[in-house]
């Protein structure tokens, strides 16, 4: 008993250090820095083109480097690949299990994978002569939550048995597994020079990895619920997370603690999905209630919405060269709006 | 025997928050500056911010003239 009380002290006077280092830097708010900065302008987007296919609701969507291409995933058991700029449907994976949570296309457009409830991530090569699965990763003892692809052989995986995890393609074993959360993580990103990830998970904190070693560098609290959705400022020096809180918050890994918040009183739905403009002057954010919000970074203010979905807005994503952002829907179409 | 994986974890969690410590950190001044200056610097490649063109935008149907 002795010892593990002992533990528990020393856990405890650390949690109190770490919180006075951050107060001790804490020197100013964003919203003063950002003061002498003229407002965003009141955004305006249309809906240029609605991708209409899916037979049921949307789990996710990844845009391809290509910045045309994009995949989603629906759990009307397909992936659908589409070529954004005619609106077409190029390939349609079927999935073993309709039960997928996620999606995501490797840089060079030649895989896809997806998961969910299956626990597995399934890998397929839609550049074969009809799409062929090269791969079932089957290790996660929870659902299958989020993937990225860092190439074609490696792949990171974030799951509803808390651990995320970094898999070799050509073995079809894990390589590294990122073991710190308490709770389901839900979503992954990576960072811009792909040394290192972040994870948003359902202990309501955020984590920052070193990929190749393994490590949780840092560890960002104050959500009050699960994180669903988590993204790169565009630096890569700041992290956005969203929050069934019904809350953003921007994180600055520097600092190491939250500098900013994104939040209405009269919001009162959870977020499912965050994406940023190429300046990362522009967060956008998925609701619960069928819209999209978004925010000025740096002011914390609502500076336009996307209404057009008749369901909640499960997925979101701007391409590499951010010329416009695709919002995906539990109404089983994708949008795509500029 | 759980009493003792319970002993494990509680290890590994005070090794994680020793680590966690012991990182430097920038003042907040420092790091939204920073920031701000990033989106200053970019703002005018932002498509999203400053508009895209009906003549450059992919996602636009081009109305088409031909001469019959």
């Amino acid at each position: 008993m002795g010892e593990m009380d002992t533990l528990k002290k020393e856990a405890d006077g650390l949690k109190t250090q770490i919180e006075t280092a951050r107060k001790a830097v804490n020197d100013t708010t964003m919203a003063a820095v950002a003061s002498g900065v003229a407002a965003a302008p009141r955004i305006q987007l249309k809906n240029r083109k609605t991708l209409k296919g899916h037979l049921a609701k949307i789990y996710g969507l990844h845009w391809s480097a290509d910045n045309r291409h994009m995949v989603s995933a629906s759990q009307d058991g397909k992936l659908l690949i589409w070529d954004t700029y005619t609106g077409n449907k190029v390939y349609a994976v079927p999935l073993k299990s309709s039960w997928v949570m996620s999606c995501s296309m490797a840089p060079s457009g030649n895989l896809v994978a997806s998961g969910g409830l299956d626990n597995m991530c399934t890998i397929v090569n839609i550049k074969a002569a009809s799409p062929k699965t090269i791969r079932e990763l089957d290790a996660h003892e929870g659902y299958l939550s989020h993937s990225r692809f860092l190439n074609d052989s490696e792949i990171l995986t974030a799951s509803g048995d808390t651990t995320c995890c970094l898999w070799d393609l050509e073995t079809g074993k894990q390589k590294v597994v990122y073991k710190s959360h308490v709770g389901d993580c839900m979503c992954l990103a990576m960072s811009p020079d792909q040394n290192t990830f972040i994870s948003g998970a359902c202990d309501s904190s955020a984590k920052l990895w070193d990929i190749r070693d393994g490590g949780c560098k840092q560890t960002f609290i104050g959500h009050t619920s699960d994180i669903n959705a988590i993204a790169f400022f565009p630096s890569g020096t700041a992290i956005i997370t969203g929050s069934d809180d019904c809350t953003l918050k921007m994180y600055d890994l520097r600092a190491d603690q939250e500098v900013n918040g994104y939040q209405d009183a009269a919001l009162n739905a959870g977020v499912t999905s965050v994406s940023l403009s190429s300046s990362g002057r522009l967060v956008f954010a998925g609701y619960d209630n069928f819209n999209c919000n978004i925010w000025d970074s740096l002011k914390a203010e609502k500076v336009g919405v996307l209404s057009g979905h008749d369901n909640r807005v499960s997925c979101i994503g701007v391409p590499d060269d951010g010329l416009g952002i695709c919002t995906g829907s539990w109404d089983s179409f994708l949008k795509i709006w500029n | 025997m759980s009493g003792s994986s319970n002993l494990v974890a509680m290890k590994k969690i005070v090794q994680q928050l020793r680590f966690e410590a012991s990182i430097n950190r920038v003042k907040v001044s420092q790091a939204a500056a920073d920031l701000q200056q990033f989106c200053m610097q970019n703002a005018l490649q932002d498509p999203l911010l400053t508009g895209v063109s009906s003549s450059t935008n992919p996602f636009r149907p081009q109305k088409v003239c031909s001469f019959l």
